[in-house]
């Protein structure tokens, strides 16, 4: 129950923020945010409300969290002849990067 | 894998509602199955007549064809980012001849109805929006007509515009073919999101305009480029690009595949999407065609689409499929899923 | 190139690339092929993550032995029809009536507020509260705002109400709360379900802790999901780890967003404004704190009060049209039962005449299965079609 959707604050003026949400921008109400906010500070907008203040360091924790996801579940795994067929599946993936 | 049952077009409500303009399914079964009844068509086998529920009909003099197409217009607000009404009334029937195949208008009629207490500055800017539209679209007012409504009985400013114009060959909607690549001539979803952002005030401040143009000088390159290997054309209007691929691969009897990756979207238009949960595919546009080409011609109409000003933006979105007979289905990227067939008017959800 | 481009999109919270979407895919294969007892079915109670899922056509990357299925997490869905009703009965009455875009077409016992719109009513579509609080500043007449949604889009509500609204504001309030819908689901005695996928965005304000008792109580893993597609792939992923190996415990996979105890700020002027009060869910029960009433001191807001809504008669059953009793929404959204169960869906119950509410709002089951096909049976990407 959700449409929450990111974006950048770029303004802000009392308890309201400007949002870029990279093509429009917007004015967000700031009353519900869990901690104070400043420009530059990444929000997630619901019903024209900020109900989140998303820390920089965790944008990149995601992505890191998603990585150790799949080596743990690699791990997981007893046989290595699986293992191998997933070295290689990897770096078919990776490769292109 | 099955074929998907096709559900029967709704019955009509008591009343009618909002959904009955939104050009998606509540539209097409209240023309179906009402206005399209019982009007006998012309004796020429070659011609596209009511029955074919297309742009516009098309009866074949001699040896050629004489399109003809009527649209009325009553956009709220009726002065909106990109444009007006009168703009909207002249290349949405100019647009209509020329995905018909008719580029060169002979000219087109204009009807109001204006409502009691309209400002005189007011018309004299949308005279002023129709006249420069005209120009633009190689075309001009034939003849018209003038009503007034007491105050209340009509809200501000209604246009009607009927369009004639010659085609040597009618384009129809149907003529699809597996293997036929599917292009769009530009961005998508630019007029309907303007609107939208304008009438719900949803206080968006952003590049949102709508695309409203007249396409049929776009539409004659692309004719002069592919010729017969154009299979299919439509503009894309109220219901989107998800309106006009379903109505194009249901009269064709083809299956769609588009890659959603390769649809073009205006940041703009794709960021005030999400923020009301919308799709870009379904939205309206008013300065946009949607071709079906053969295979062998698909690099040269795109080349001739993107050689014009108004086809810059011309993409591949996809190709016609035997496959699941008359649905759209869509590649994610992730996954495939069935592009759903636009129904009812565009709100915007917070869910 | 790649990295750069990974990284922008990662700046701009779009966590959508489908290579490792594809990896993620590969991954939960092979943790399902662990698990015994397949298929393995876990539930989401978030319509914005089936949303989510049919959108990017997820299920057709999961594996067919994973079963992800949606509970009653669409609040437009739960709203009863006598909620509608009575938001349907102070348009007629002559007020103005405010609410967001879903609830405009959920059928009431008579009628929605698309039809009261139609006979003349005026209702009014809104993108945020904060627009029908203006509308109420423009004119004098009565402006009702029927608040729908769960605790995230509450908070808003709550929020509004503290700051102060003209006299001629009052609020019809029809929230819900999200942890009785998955207590339900998990108390039932033939429950199929063997792990939750937790909403995220609600999850931002009460926090992951208060799932622990359920997780407990219930020996059912839950995993706190976003809703990007990495999100959702790696939550399912890490959900059935925790059912291979029997591990009934809390985690969360949306930390950006998600904390152990919540949006502090937010829920203090939620409990502030309301408090929990039992209710009727459409087509399900009577849930015990399922529902967000508005406190007594705010009773002067509160459109029941203000209008005398409570003398109300309540609907008999026989009002609803024959065929709405054979609407199985309830039996859908605790997942008992799929949209193609239902003999009206698809037939007689279709987007643009929704007999239950599952097919009314963009996030119902039944309405995104008729749009999107379903569980799709479209080959994936990269398969010759």
């Amino acid at each position: 129950m959700c449409l929450g959707v990111p974006g950048r604050i770029v303004d802000i003026n009392g308890l309201v923020a400007t949002v870029d949400f990279w093509g429009v921008k917007r004015q967000v109400r700031l009353e519900l945010v869990d901690s104070p906010v400043a420009v530059g500070d990444y929000v997630l907008n619901h019903v024209g409300f900020a109900i989140r203040r998303i820390p920089e360091e965790d944008i990149e924790g995601t992505l890191a969290l998603y990585e150790e996801l799949l080596q743990e579940s690699d791990q997981d795994l007893m046989a290595a002849d699986v293992r191998g067929e997933m070295d290689s599946a990897r770096e078919r993936d990776h490769g292109g990067h | 894998m099955s074929t998907p049952r096709r559900p029967p077009l709704p019955r009509i409500d008591e009343r009618i509602t909002m959904k009955y303009g939104a050009g998606g399914r509540a539209m097409r079964a209240l023309i179906e199955g009402l206005f399209a009844q019982g009007f006998p068509a012309t004796p020429g086998p070659d011609d596209v007549t009511l029955s074919a529920l297309d742009d516009g009909a098309a009866v074949r003099v001699g040896d050629r064809w004489l399109v003809v197409t009527t649209d009325s217009h009553v956009v709220k607000p009726w002065v909106f980012p990109g444009g007006d009404i009168a703009r909207l009334a002249v290349c949405g029937t100019v647009n209509d001849l020329a995905v018909m195949g008719a580029t060169d208008p002979v000219g087109l009629t204009c009807a109001v109805v204006i409502e009691e207490g309209f400002a005189r500055t007011d018309l004299e800017a949308l005279h002023a929006s129709l006249r420069a539209a005209c120009e633009e679209a190689g075309t001009t007012v034939l003849t018209g007509d003038t009503k007034v409504m007491g105050r209340g009985e009509l809200d501000g400013i209604v246009f009607n515009t009927c369009g004639i114009g010659w085609a040597s060959r009618p384009v129809t909607d149907r003529g699809l073919r597996p293997g036929d690549v599917l292009m769009v001539s530009g961005t998508i979803g630019d007029h309907g999101m303007a609107i939208m952002a304008v009438r719900h005030k949803l206080a968006l401040e952003g590049d949102l305009r709508s695309d409203v143009a007249p396409v049929n000088g776009l539409v004659r390159r692309a004719l002069e480029a592919g010729g017969t290997a154009i299979s299919a054309m439509k503009d894309p209007t109220r219901g989107g690009v998800a309106a006009v691929l379903h109505e194009m691969a249901q009269k064709s009897g083809v299956g769609v595949l588009i890659r959603e990756s390769s649809l073009p979207v205006r940041p703009a238009v794709r960021a005030a999407a999400e923020l009301v949960g919308l799709d870009p595919l379904v939205v309206a546009n008013e300065g946009k065609v949607v071709l079906g080409v053969r295979p062998e011609a698909a690099d040269a109409v795109l080349a001739a689409l993107r050689a014009h000003p108004l086809g810059r933006d011309a993409t591949t979105i996809g190709t016609a499929t035997d496959d699941r007979i008359g649905s759209v289905v869509m590649d994610t990227g992730f996954g495939r899923r069935l592009v759903a067939e636009p129904e009812g008017e565009l709100l915007p959800r917070i869910c | 190139m790649a990295d750069t481009d990974l990284q922008a999109r990662a700046h701009e919270l779009k966590f959508r690339d489908p290579n490792q979407a594809a990896s993620l895919a590969r991954a939960i294969e092979r943790v399902v092929a662990q698990i015994d007892d397949r298929p393995v079915c876990l539930m989401h109670v978030c319509g914005s993550h089936e949303q989510a899922i049919a959108r990017f056509g997820l299920r057709a990357i999961l594996p067919r032995a994973v079963d992800v299925i949606m509970g009653p997490g669409c609040p437009v869905c739960i709203t009863d029809m006598p909620e509608v009703d009575e938001a349907v009965a102070l348009a007629e009455r002559g007020a103005h009536v405010a609410t967001y875009g879903d609830m405009l077409r959920v059928p009431g016992t008579r009628k929605s507020l698309a039809d009261a719109q139609a006979d003349g009513a005026r209702v009014h579509v809104v993108y945020s509260i904060d627009q029908a609080v203006a509308l109420a500043r423009t004119t004098s007449d009565d402006v009702v705002f029927f608040a729908t949604g769960f605790e995230t889009t509450a908070v808003a509500t709550a929020a509004v109400v503290l700051a102060g609204l003209p006299p001629n504001f009052s609020i019809l309030s029809a929230h819900k709360f999200v942890p009785p819908a998955m207590e339900i689901v998990a108390a039932l005695p033939d429950t199929r379900i063997r792990g939750f996928i937790a909403a995220g965005h609600a999850a931002i304000i009460t926090g992951w802790k208060l799932f622990e008792p359920l997780a407990e109580r219930y020996r059912l893993p839950i995993v706190v999901a976003g809703f990007e597609p990495l999100d959702i792939l790696a939550a399912v992923l890490r959900l059935l780890e925790l059912v291979r190996d029997g591990d009934a415990r809390v985690e969360n996979l949306y930390p950006r967003c998600v904390t152990a105890d919540g949006n502090q700020n937010a829920q203090d002027q939620l409990w502030r404004v309301f408090e929990p009060a039992g209710g009727q869910w459409r087509g399900i029960a009577h849930v015990p704190s399922g529902n967000l009433a508005l406190r007594s001191e705010f009773a002067h807001l509160d459109a029941r009060v203000r209008f005398g809504l409570r003398d109300m008669p309540a609907p008999r059953s026989e009002d609803r049209e024959a065929v709405a009793r054979e609407c199985i929404c309830g039996e859908i959204m605790i997942g008992r039962a799929s949209p193609t169960d239902c003999t009206l869906f698809g037939d007689a119950c279709l987007p643009e005449a929704p007999v239950g509410a599952c097919m009314v709002s963009s996030e119902g089951t039944c309405r995104i299965w008729y749009q999107y096909g379903g569980r799709p049976d479209l080959a994936p990407t990269g398969t010759a079609s």
